[in-house]
Protein backbone atom coordinates (compact mmCIF):
# COMPACT_ATOMS: atom_id res chain seq x y z
CA UNK A 1 0.00 0.00 0.00
CA UNK A 2 1.94 3.25 -1.23
CA UNK A 3 1.91 6.22 1.03
CA UNK A 4 -1.07 8.28 -0.03
CA UNK A 5 -3.57 5.21 0.25
CA UNK A 6 -2.59 5.06 3.75
CA UNK A 7 -2.77 8.18 4.62
CA UNK A 8 -5.99 8.63 2.79
CA UNK A 9 -7.65 5.65 4.52
CA UNK A 10 -5.95 7.15 8.12
CA UNK A 11 -7.90 10.60 7.56
CA UNK A 12 -10.74 8.78 7.15
CA UNK A 13 -10.14 6.46 9.83
CA UNK A 14 -9.92 9.79 12.25
CA UNK A 15 -13.49 10.94 10.19
CA UNK A 16 -14.98 8.13 11.74
CA UNK A 17 -13.26 8.24 15.26
CA UNK A 18 -13.93 12.03 15.67
CA UNK A 19 -17.56 11.54 16.53
CA UNK A 20 -19.61 12.42 19.58
CA UNK A 21 -19.77 9.26 21.90
CA UNK A 22 -22.94 7.61 21.83
CA UNK A 23 -23.43 6.90 25.20
CA UNK A 24 -21.28 9.57 27.46
CA UNK A 25 -21.81 7.41 30.43
CA UNK A 26 -20.36 4.36 29.11
CA UNK A 27 -17.69 6.39 27.25
CA UNK A 28 -16.85 8.21 30.74
CA UNK A 29 -15.95 4.68 32.28
CA UNK A 30 -13.91 3.47 29.24
CA UNK A 31 -12.01 6.63 29.28
CA UNK A 32 -10.59 6.76 33.06
CA UNK A 33 -9.67 3.23 32.81
CA UNK A 34 -7.69 4.06 29.60
CA UNK A 35 -6.11 7.47 31.41
CA UNK A 36 -4.99 4.52 34.24
CA UNK A 37 -3.61 2.32 31.40
CA UNK A 38 -1.99 4.65 29.76
CA UNK A 39 -1.16 7.20 32.45
CA UNK A 40 -0.49 5.58 35.73
CA UNK A 41 1.32 2.13 34.03
CA UNK A 42 3.23 4.34 32.62
CA UNK A 43 4.60 6.18 35.20
CA UNK A 44 7.45 4.54 36.85
CA UNK A 45 9.09 3.94 33.40
CA UNK A 46 8.71 7.25 32.86
CA UNK A 47 10.33 8.37 36.07
CA UNK A 48 13.39 6.07 35.47
CA UNK A 49 13.96 7.31 32.25
CA UNK A 50 13.37 11.16 33.25
CA UNK A 51 15.87 10.79 36.47
CA UNK A 52 18.44 8.66 34.50
CA UNK A 53 18.25 10.80 31.63
CA UNK A 54 19.09 14.30 33.63
CA UNK A 55 21.87 13.08 35.83
CA UNK A 56 23.89 11.78 32.85
CA UNK A 57 23.42 14.89 30.51
CA UNK A 58 24.47 16.61 33.39
CA UNK A 59 27.45 15.03 34.37
CA UNK A 60 28.53 14.70 29.98
CA UNK A 61 27.64 18.23 29.91
CA UNK A 62 29.48 19.25 32.35
CA UNK A 63 32.34 17.22 31.59
CA UNK A 64 32.28 18.68 27.95
CA UNK A 65 32.19 22.15 29.20
CA UNK A 66 33.48 22.62 32.04
CA UNK A 67 36.46 20.04 32.75
CA UNK A 68 39.44 20.94 31.84
CA UNK A 69 41.18 19.66 29.10
CA UNK A 70 45.05 19.57 27.01
CA UNK A 71 43.38 21.84 24.50
CA UNK A 72 41.62 24.13 27.35
CA UNK A 73 43.69 23.78 30.48
CA UNK A 74 41.68 26.26 31.78
CA UNK A 75 38.19 26.64 32.92
CA UNK A 76 36.56 28.92 30.10
CA UNK A 77 33.02 28.36 30.43
CA UNK A 78 31.05 29.41 34.35
CA UNK A 79 29.58 26.53 35.69
CA UNK A 80 26.39 27.76 35.70
CA UNK A 81 26.28 27.47 31.72
CA UNK A 82 26.06 23.60 32.80
CA UNK A 83 22.24 23.91 34.29
CA UNK A 84 21.47 26.40 31.73
CA UNK A 85 21.86 23.99 28.87
CA UNK A 86 20.55 20.57 30.90
CA UNK A 87 17.33 23.04 31.77
CA UNK A 88 16.80 23.95 28.19
CA UNK A 89 17.32 20.92 26.88
CA UNK A 90 15.17 19.24 29.26
CA UNK A 91 11.86 21.39 28.53
CA UNK A 92 12.75 21.54 24.86
CA UNK A 93 13.90 18.50 23.94
CA UNK A 94 14.50 15.34 26.69
CA UNK A 95 10.76 15.47 28.16
CA UNK A 96 8.54 15.69 25.28
CA UNK A 97 10.82 14.04 22.66
CA UNK A 98 12.77 11.34 24.53
CA UNK A 99 9.65 10.08 26.65
CA UNK A 100 6.60 10.16 23.94
CA UNK A 101 9.79 7.80 22.15
CA UNK A 102 9.66 5.83 25.21
CA UNK A 103 5.51 5.63 25.51
CA UNK A 104 5.46 4.89 21.50
CA UNK A 105 7.16 1.49 22.59
CA UNK A 106 5.19 1.19 25.63
CA UNK A 107 1.77 2.69 24.79
CA UNK A 108 1.26 2.47 21.16
CA UNK A 109 2.70 -1.07 21.05
CA UNK A 110 -0.12 -1.65 23.39
CA UNK A 111 -3.12 -0.12 21.93
CA UNK A 112 -2.08 -1.44 18.62
CA UNK A 113 -2.09 -4.93 19.69
CA UNK A 114 -5.17 -4.68 21.87
CA UNK A 115 -7.81 -3.03 18.97
CA UNK A 116 -5.42 -5.42 16.86
CA UNK A 117 -6.58 -8.65 18.97
CA UNK A 118 -10.22 -7.32 19.25
CA UNK A 119 -9.93 -7.10 15.14
CA UNK A 120 -8.92 -10.58 14.46
CA UNK A 121 -11.37 -12.05 17.11
CA UNK A 122 -14.12 -10.45 15.13
CA UNK A 123 -15.33 -8.02 18.12
CA UNK A 124 -15.01 -4.92 16.82
CA UNK A 125 -17.41 -6.50 13.64
CA UNK A 126 -19.44 -7.25 16.40
CA UNK A 127 -19.79 -3.71 17.61
CA UNK A 128 -20.08 -2.97 14.35
CA UNK A 129 -23.37 -5.34 14.09
CA UNK A 130 -25.11 -3.98 17.25
CA UNK A 131 -25.13 -0.43 15.87
CA UNK A 132 -22.11 1.13 17.41
CA UNK A 133 -19.49 3.18 15.32
CA UNK A 134 -16.88 0.62 16.62
CA UNK A 135 -14.12 3.26 15.32
CA UNK A 136 -14.88 6.05 17.56
CA UNK A 137 -15.86 3.73 20.05
CA UNK A 138 -12.43 1.41 20.43
CA UNK A 139 -9.82 4.77 19.43
CA UNK A 140 -11.71 7.61 20.63
CA UNK A 141 -11.19 6.74 24.56
CA UNK A 142 -7.50 6.47 23.89
CA UNK A 143 -7.14 9.53 22.09
CA UNK A 144 -8.59 11.76 24.95
CA UNK A 145 -7.34 9.57 27.34
CA UNK A 146 -3.76 9.93 25.74
CA UNK A 147 -3.92 14.08 25.44
CA UNK A 148 -5.27 14.49 28.75
CA UNK A 149 -2.22 12.02 30.31
CA UNK A 150 0.86 12.15 28.32
CA UNK A 151 1.23 15.94 28.52
CA UNK A 152 0.83 15.11 32.34
CA UNK A 153 3.49 12.63 32.26
CA UNK A 154 6.11 15.03 30.06
CA UNK A 155 5.61 17.78 32.75
CA UNK A 156 6.31 15.21 35.67
CA UNK A 157 9.24 14.03 33.32
CA UNK A 158 10.54 17.70 32.89
CA UNK A 159 10.79 18.25 36.76
CA UNK A 160 12.42 14.73 37.33
CA UNK A 161 15.07 15.28 33.93
CA UNK A 162 16.02 18.44 36.61
CA UNK A 163 16.20 16.58 39.73
CA UNK A 164 18.20 14.01 38.17
CA UNK A 165 20.41 16.55 37.12
CA UNK A 166 20.54 17.79 41.06
CA UNK A 167 20.96 14.23 42.16
CA UNK A 168 23.89 14.20 39.94
CA UNK A 169 25.82 17.08 41.38
CA UNK A 170 25.89 15.29 44.52
CA UNK A 171 28.50 12.73 42.61
CA UNK A 172 30.57 15.07 41.15
CA UNK A 173 33.07 17.85 42.37
CA UNK A 174 33.03 20.03 38.84
CA UNK A 175 29.47 20.88 40.01
CA UNK A 176 27.49 22.01 42.63
CA UNK A 177 23.41 22.38 42.80
CA UNK A 178 23.58 25.75 42.58
CA UNK A 179 25.42 26.13 39.78
CA UNK A 180 22.87 23.87 38.36
CA UNK A 181 19.85 25.90 39.78
CA UNK A 182 21.25 29.20 38.99
CA UNK A 183 22.00 28.55 35.25
CA UNK A 184 18.49 26.87 35.12
CA UNK A 185 16.89 30.02 36.34
CA UNK A 186 19.14 32.85 34.48
CA UNK A 187 18.09 30.94 30.93
CA UNK A 188 14.69 30.16 31.83
CA UNK A 189 11.63 31.34 29.43
CA UNK A 190 8.13 30.67 29.01
CA UNK A 191 8.31 30.73 25.29
CA UNK A 192 10.00 27.19 25.99
CA UNK A 193 7.06 25.76 28.35
CA UNK A 194 4.57 26.47 25.62
CA UNK A 195 6.69 24.92 22.77
CA UNK A 196 7.55 21.87 25.35
CA UNK A 197 3.33 21.22 25.87
CA UNK A 198 2.89 22.15 22.13
CA UNK A 199 4.90 19.40 21.32
CA UNK A 200 3.03 17.09 24.40
CA UNK A 201 -0.14 17.46 22.78
CA UNK A 202 0.95 16.88 19.04
CA UNK A 203 3.23 13.31 20.16
CA UNK A 204 -0.21 12.57 22.59
CA UNK A 205 -2.04 12.48 19.25
CA UNK A 206 0.64 10.85 17.13
CA UNK A 207 0.86 7.94 19.53
CA UNK A 208 -2.68 7.48 20.28
CA UNK A 209 -3.77 7.87 17.01
CA UNK A 210 -1.58 5.98 14.61
CA UNK A 211 -1.88 2.56 17.30
CA UNK A 212 -5.03 2.80 16.86
CA UNK A 213 -5.48 3.13 13.49
CA UNK A 214 -2.64 0.30 12.64
CA UNK A 215 -4.64 -1.94 15.41
CA UNK A 216 -7.73 -1.66 13.41
CA UNK A 217 -6.72 -2.42 10.13
CA UNK A 218 -5.06 -5.36 11.07
CA UNK A 219 -6.24 -8.69 9.32
CA UNK A 220 -5.83 -12.12 9.76
CA UNK A 221 -4.20 -13.30 13.14
CA UNK A 222 -1.49 -13.55 15.83
CA UNK A 223 1.42 -12.77 13.59
CA UNK A 224 -0.31 -9.63 12.17
CA UNK A 225 -1.22 -8.40 15.35
CA UNK A 226 2.33 -8.74 16.32
CA UNK A 227 3.34 -7.13 12.63
CA UNK A 228 0.74 -3.95 13.44
CA UNK A 229 2.26 -3.39 17.43
CA UNK A 230 6.15 -3.24 15.57
CA UNK A 231 4.85 -1.15 12.49
CA UNK A 232 2.69 1.10 15.32
CA UNK A 233 5.80 1.89 16.70
CA UNK A 234 8.23 2.80 13.72
CA UNK A 235 5.94 5.07 12.21
CA UNK A 236 5.25 6.67 15.78
CA UNK A 237 8.58 7.71 15.96
CA UNK A 238 9.51 8.57 12.30
CA UNK A 239 6.34 11.23 12.65
CA UNK A 240 8.15 12.43 16.91
CA UNK A 241 10.71 13.11 15.02
CA UNK A 242 9.22 14.69 11.66
CA UNK A 243 7.18 16.59 14.21
CA UNK A 244 9.62 17.43 16.88
CA UNK A 245 11.77 19.20 13.62
CA UNK A 246 9.24 21.34 12.13
CA UNK A 247 8.13 22.57 15.72
CA UNK A 248 11.42 23.40 16.63
CA UNK A 249 11.68 25.10 12.77
CA UNK A 250 8.66 26.68 13.59
CA UNK A 251 9.26 28.29 17.06
CA UNK A 252 12.71 28.29 17.22
CA UNK A 253 14.54 28.41 13.55
CA UNK A 254 16.53 31.32 12.64
CA UNK B 1 -38.65 -10.93 6.58
CA UNK B 2 -35.37 -10.19 4.49
CA UNK B 3 -35.06 -10.29 1.17
CA UNK B 4 -32.01 -10.28 -1.25
CA UNK B 5 -32.08 -9.23 -4.81
CA UNK B 6 -29.54 -9.79 -7.63
CA UNK B 7 -26.64 -9.69 -5.42
CA UNK B 8 -23.26 -9.35 -6.50
CA UNK B 9 -19.92 -9.40 -4.95
CA UNK B 10 -16.47 -9.42 -6.15
CA UNK B 11 -12.65 -9.54 -4.25
CA UNK B 12 -10.12 -7.92 -6.24
CA UNK B 13 -12.02 -8.88 -9.33
CA UNK B 14 -13.01 -12.43 -8.33
CA UNK B 15 -17.04 -12.85 -8.58
CA UNK B 16 -17.52 -14.43 -4.82
CA UNK B 17 -21.26 -13.85 -5.09
CA UNK B 18 -23.14 -14.11 -8.83
CA UNK B 19 -26.52 -12.52 -8.77
CA UNK B 20 -28.20 -14.68 -5.73
CA UNK B 21 -32.08 -13.93 -5.08
CA UNK B 22 -33.44 -15.65 -1.62
CA UNK B 23 -36.47 -14.79 0.59
CA UNK B 24 -35.98 -15.03 4.40
CA UNK B 25 -38.97 -16.08 6.39
CA UNK B 26 -39.46 -15.02 10.27
CA UNK B 27 -40.42 -17.66 12.53
CA UNK B 28 -38.45 -20.34 10.89
CA UNK B 29 -34.56 -21.11 10.82
CA UNK B 30 -33.58 -20.47 7.68
CA UNK B 31 -30.35 -21.85 6.35
CA UNK B 32 -27.49 -20.80 4.12
CA UNK B 33 -25.31 -24.23 3.15
CA UNK B 34 -22.47 -24.72 1.02
CA UNK B 35 -18.81 -25.59 1.12
CA UNK B 36 -16.16 -23.79 2.29
CA UNK B 37 -15.74 -20.67 -0.58
CA UNK B 38 -18.76 -21.32 -1.74
CA UNK B 39 -20.24 -17.61 -0.81
CA UNK B 40 -22.24 -17.99 2.14
CA UNK B 41 -20.31 -16.68 4.68
CA UNK B 42 -20.09 -12.96 2.05
CA UNK B 43 -23.51 -13.37 1.89
CA UNK B 44 -24.29 -13.17 5.75
CA UNK B 45 -21.49 -10.21 5.83
CA UNK B 46 -23.41 -8.74 3.35
CA UNK B 47 -26.82 -9.10 5.01
CA UNK B 48 -25.13 -7.20 8.18
CA UNK B 49 -22.90 -4.29 6.35
CA UNK B 50 -19.88 -5.57 7.00
CA UNK B 51 -19.25 -5.91 3.50
CA UNK B 52 -20.82 -3.33 0.63
CA UNK B 53 -22.65 -5.31 -2.13
CA UNK B 54 -21.60 -4.65 -6.09
CA UNK B 55 -24.90 -4.63 -7.16
CA UNK B 56 -28.50 -5.91 -5.73
CA UNK B 57 -30.84 -5.26 -3.09
CA UNK B 58 -30.85 -6.41 0.62
CA UNK B 59 -34.30 -5.96 1.75
CA UNK B 60 -35.82 -5.63 5.28
CA UNK B 61 -38.97 -5.51 5.39
CA UNK B 62 -39.43 -2.84 2.23
CA UNK B 63 -35.82 -1.01 3.21
CA UNK B 64 -33.05 -1.21 1.39
CA UNK B 65 -30.10 -1.98 3.48
CA UNK B 66 -27.61 -1.59 0.36
CA UNK B 67 -28.71 1.87 -0.09
CA UNK B 68 -28.67 3.50 3.28
CA UNK B 69 -25.83 5.66 4.65
CA UNK B 70 -24.01 4.22 7.94
CA UNK B 71 -26.38 6.17 10.30
CA UNK B 72 -29.50 4.65 8.46
CA UNK B 73 -27.86 1.43 8.36
CA UNK B 74 -27.56 1.55 12.32
CA UNK B 75 -30.70 2.21 13.30
CA UNK B 76 -31.59 -1.15 10.99
CA UNK B 77 -28.51 -2.53 13.13
CA UNK B 78 -30.30 -2.12 16.41
CA UNK B 79 -32.45 -4.42 15.57
CA UNK B 80 -30.20 -6.93 14.76
CA UNK B 81 -28.56 -9.74 16.63
CA UNK B 82 -25.77 -11.91 15.71
CA UNK B 83 -23.91 -14.81 16.75
CA UNK B 84 -20.19 -15.12 15.40
CA UNK B 85 -18.31 -17.68 14.57
CA UNK B 86 -15.83 -17.45 16.85
CA UNK B 87 -18.74 -15.96 19.04
CA UNK B 88 -16.55 -12.57 19.55
CA UNK B 89 -17.49 -12.21 23.16
CA UNK B 90 -15.68 -9.02 24.76
CA UNK B 91 -12.99 -10.87 26.66
CA UNK B 92 -12.58 -8.21 29.16
CA UNK B 93 -15.79 -8.53 30.27
CA UNK B 94 -17.58 -11.23 32.50
CA UNK B 95 -20.88 -13.07 31.13
CA UNK B 96 -23.00 -10.93 32.61
CA UNK B 97 -21.07 -7.84 31.44
CA UNK B 98 -20.66 -9.41 27.72
CA UNK B 99 -25.02 -9.76 27.89
CA UNK B 100 -25.51 -6.46 29.69
CA UNK B 101 -23.39 -4.49 27.09
CA UNK B 102 -26.00 -3.93 24.32
CA UNK B 103 -28.25 -2.87 27.03
CA UNK B 104 -26.02 -0.51 28.70
CA UNK B 105 -25.33 1.24 24.94
CA UNK B 106 -29.14 1.63 23.54
CA UNK B 107 -31.70 1.88 26.62
CA UNK B 108 -32.10 3.90 29.40
CA UNK B 109 -32.98 0.48 32.25
CA UNK B 110 -31.23 1.52 35.27
CA UNK B 111 -28.68 -1.30 36.47
CA UNK B 112 -31.56 -3.33 38.51
CA UNK B 113 -33.66 -3.40 35.50
CA UNK B 114 -30.25 -4.44 33.18
CA UNK B 115 -29.72 -7.35 35.15
CA UNK B 116 -32.84 -8.57 35.56
CA UNK B 117 -32.96 -8.93 31.16
CA UNK B 118 -30.20 -10.33 31.28
CA UNK B 119 -31.07 -12.65 33.78
CA UNK B 120 -33.46 -13.73 32.31
CA UNK B 121 -31.53 -13.97 28.77
CA UNK B 122 -29.29 -16.26 30.13
CA UNK B 123 -32.38 -18.17 31.57
CA UNK B 124 -33.34 -18.58 28.02
CA UNK B 125 -30.00 -20.02 27.16
CA UNK B 126 -30.00 -21.71 29.96
CA UNK B 127 -26.77 -20.73 31.01
CA UNK B 128 -27.55 -19.64 34.55
CA UNK B 129 -25.30 -19.23 37.39
CA UNK B 130 -22.29 -18.24 34.73
CA UNK B 131 -22.56 -14.74 35.46
CA UNK B 132 -19.57 -14.02 36.84
CA UNK B 133 -17.13 -15.82 34.62
CA UNK B 134 -14.75 -14.59 31.81
CA UNK B 135 -15.22 -15.75 28.17
CA UNK B 136 -11.85 -17.61 29.42
CA UNK B 137 -13.58 -19.59 31.57
CA UNK B 138 -16.41 -21.03 30.35
CA UNK B 139 -16.76 -24.07 27.75
CA UNK B 140 -17.09 -23.82 23.96
CA UNK B 141 -20.61 -24.32 24.04
CA UNK B 142 -21.15 -22.36 26.94
CA UNK B 143 -19.70 -19.38 25.01
CA UNK B 144 -22.01 -20.01 22.24
CA UNK B 145 -24.71 -19.87 24.79
CA UNK B 146 -23.07 -16.65 25.86
CA UNK B 147 -23.33 -15.18 21.92
CA UNK B 148 -26.94 -16.17 21.53
CA UNK B 149 -28.27 -14.08 24.76
CA UNK B 150 -26.36 -11.48 24.03
CA UNK B 151 -27.52 -11.23 20.37
CA UNK B 152 -31.30 -11.27 21.48
CA UNK B 153 -30.94 -9.54 24.97
CA UNK B 154 -32.29 -6.22 23.30
CA UNK B 155 -35.29 -7.97 21.54
CA UNK B 156 -34.63 -8.09 18.01
CA UNK B 157 -35.95 -8.49 14.49
CA UNK B 158 -33.59 -10.62 12.69
CA UNK B 159 -30.36 -12.73 14.14
CA UNK B 160 -28.26 -14.27 12.16
CA UNK B 161 -25.75 -17.19 12.98
CA UNK B 162 -22.22 -18.02 11.32
CA UNK B 163 -21.01 -21.14 11.52
CA UNK B 164 -23.06 -21.96 15.05
CA UNK B 165 -21.62 -25.19 15.36
CA UNK B 166 -18.05 -24.79 14.73
CA UNK B 167 -15.78 -25.97 17.06
CA UNK B 168 -18.57 -27.98 19.35
CA UNK B 169 -19.02 -31.98 19.95
CA UNK B 170 -21.91 -33.27 18.51
CA UNK B 171 -24.31 -33.58 21.13
CA UNK B 172 -23.65 -29.81 21.87
CA UNK B 173 -23.95 -28.64 18.42
CA UNK B 174 -27.75 -30.73 18.11
CA UNK B 175 -28.25 -28.38 21.70
CA UNK B 176 -27.19 -25.32 20.21
CA UNK B 177 -29.50 -26.05 16.52
CA UNK B 178 -32.60 -26.44 18.72
CA UNK B 179 -32.01 -23.34 20.83
CA UNK B 180 -31.51 -21.30 17.77
CA UNK B 181 -34.82 -23.03 16.50
CA UNK B 182 -36.67 -22.32 19.60
CA UNK B 183 -36.02 -18.99 20.16
CA UNK B 184 -36.45 -18.35 16.60
CA UNK B 185 -40.44 -19.53 16.83
CA UNK B 186 -40.46 -18.15 20.62
CA UNK B 187 -39.47 -14.63 19.81
CA UNK B 188 -40.97 -14.86 16.42
CA UNK B 189 -37.91 -13.07 14.45
CA UNK B 190 -36.37 -13.98 10.95
CA UNK B 191 -33.03 -15.96 11.25
CA UNK B 192 -30.23 -16.73 8.50
CA UNK B 193 -28.01 -19.45 10.26
CA UNK B 194 -24.61 -20.21 7.63
CA UNK B 195 -23.87 -23.99 7.92
CA UNK B 196 -22.29 -26.75 6.48
CA UNK B 197 -23.19 -29.09 9.01
CA UNK B 198 -25.55 -31.83 7.09
CA UNK B 199 -27.33 -32.48 10.71
CA UNK B 200 -28.13 -29.00 11.10
CA UNK B 201 -29.75 -28.98 8.09
CA UNK B 202 -31.77 -32.44 8.42
CA UNK B 203 -32.96 -31.14 12.52
CA UNK B 204 -34.14 -27.20 11.22
CA UNK B 205 -34.14 -26.49 8.18
CA UNK B 206 -37.34 -25.46 6.98
CA UNK B 207 -36.00 -23.16 4.42
CA UNK B 208 -32.67 -24.15 2.96
CA UNK B 209 -30.63 -22.39 -0.03
CA UNK B 210 -27.56 -24.25 -1.45
CA UNK B 211 -24.65 -21.76 -2.26
CA UNK B 212 -22.79 -23.53 -4.99
CA UNK B 213 -19.75 -21.18 -6.40
CA UNK B 214 -21.45 -18.07 -5.57
CA UNK B 215 -24.72 -18.70 -7.21
CA UNK B 216 -27.98 -20.29 -5.44
CA UNK B 217 -28.03 -23.71 -6.94
CA UNK B 218 -30.97 -24.83 -5.21
CA UNK B 219 -33.62 -23.82 -2.79
CA UNK B 220 -35.86 -26.01 -0.61
CA UNK B 221 -37.06 -27.62 3.22
CA UNK B 222 -35.31 -30.59 5.28
CA UNK B 223 -38.36 -32.72 3.89
CA UNK B 224 -37.26 -32.01 0.56
CA UNK B 225 -33.43 -32.32 0.09
CA UNK B 226 -33.23 -35.80 -0.26
CA UNK B 227 -35.45 -35.99 -3.33
CA UNK B 228 -33.79 -33.15 -4.70
CA UNK B 229 -30.15 -34.53 -4.45
CA UNK B 230 -30.96 -37.15 -7.17
CA UNK B 231 -31.11 -34.70 -9.73
CA UNK B 232 -28.92 -32.08 -8.41
CA UNK B 233 -25.12 -33.60 -8.79
CA UNK B 234 -23.54 -30.45 -7.07
CA UNK B 235 -26.09 -30.88 -3.88
CA UNK B 236 -25.28 -34.39 -4.20
CA UNK B 237 -21.63 -34.13 -3.62
CA UNK B 238 -22.06 -31.69 -0.58
CA UNK B 239 -24.65 -33.77 1.25
CA UNK B 240 -22.69 -37.54 0.54
CA UNK B 241 -19.20 -35.53 1.48
CA UNK B 242 -20.86 -34.65 4.70
CA UNK B 243 -21.31 -37.94 6.17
Amino acid sequence: MNFFTDFGRFVLFMKQTLHRPQKWGVFGSILVREMYNIGIQSLLVVVLIAVFTGAVTTIQTANQLITPSDLFPTQLIPKFVVGAVVSTSSILELAPTVTCLVLAGKVGANIASEIGNKKISEQIDAYEVMGINSASFVALPKIIAGIIVIPSLIIVANFLLIYGGVLATKFTSALTMDDLIEGARMVFHPEYVKIMLIKAFIFAFIITSLSSYQGYYTEYGALEVGEAGTKAVTRICIFILFFDLIIAQIFLGL
Amino acid sequence: MIQIENLWKAFNGKEVLKGIDAVFKPSIPNLVIGASGSGKSVILKNLVGLVEPDQGKILYGDEDFADMDYNEKQHIRRQIGMLFQNNALFDSLTVEQNVEFPLKMFTKLNPSERLDRVNQCLKMVDLENSNKKFPSEISGGMKKRVGIARAIVLEIKYLFCDEPNSGLDPLTSRVIDDLIAQLTVDLNITTVINSHDMKTVKDIGENIIFIYKGEKWWQGSKDEIESARKNNPELDSFISASF
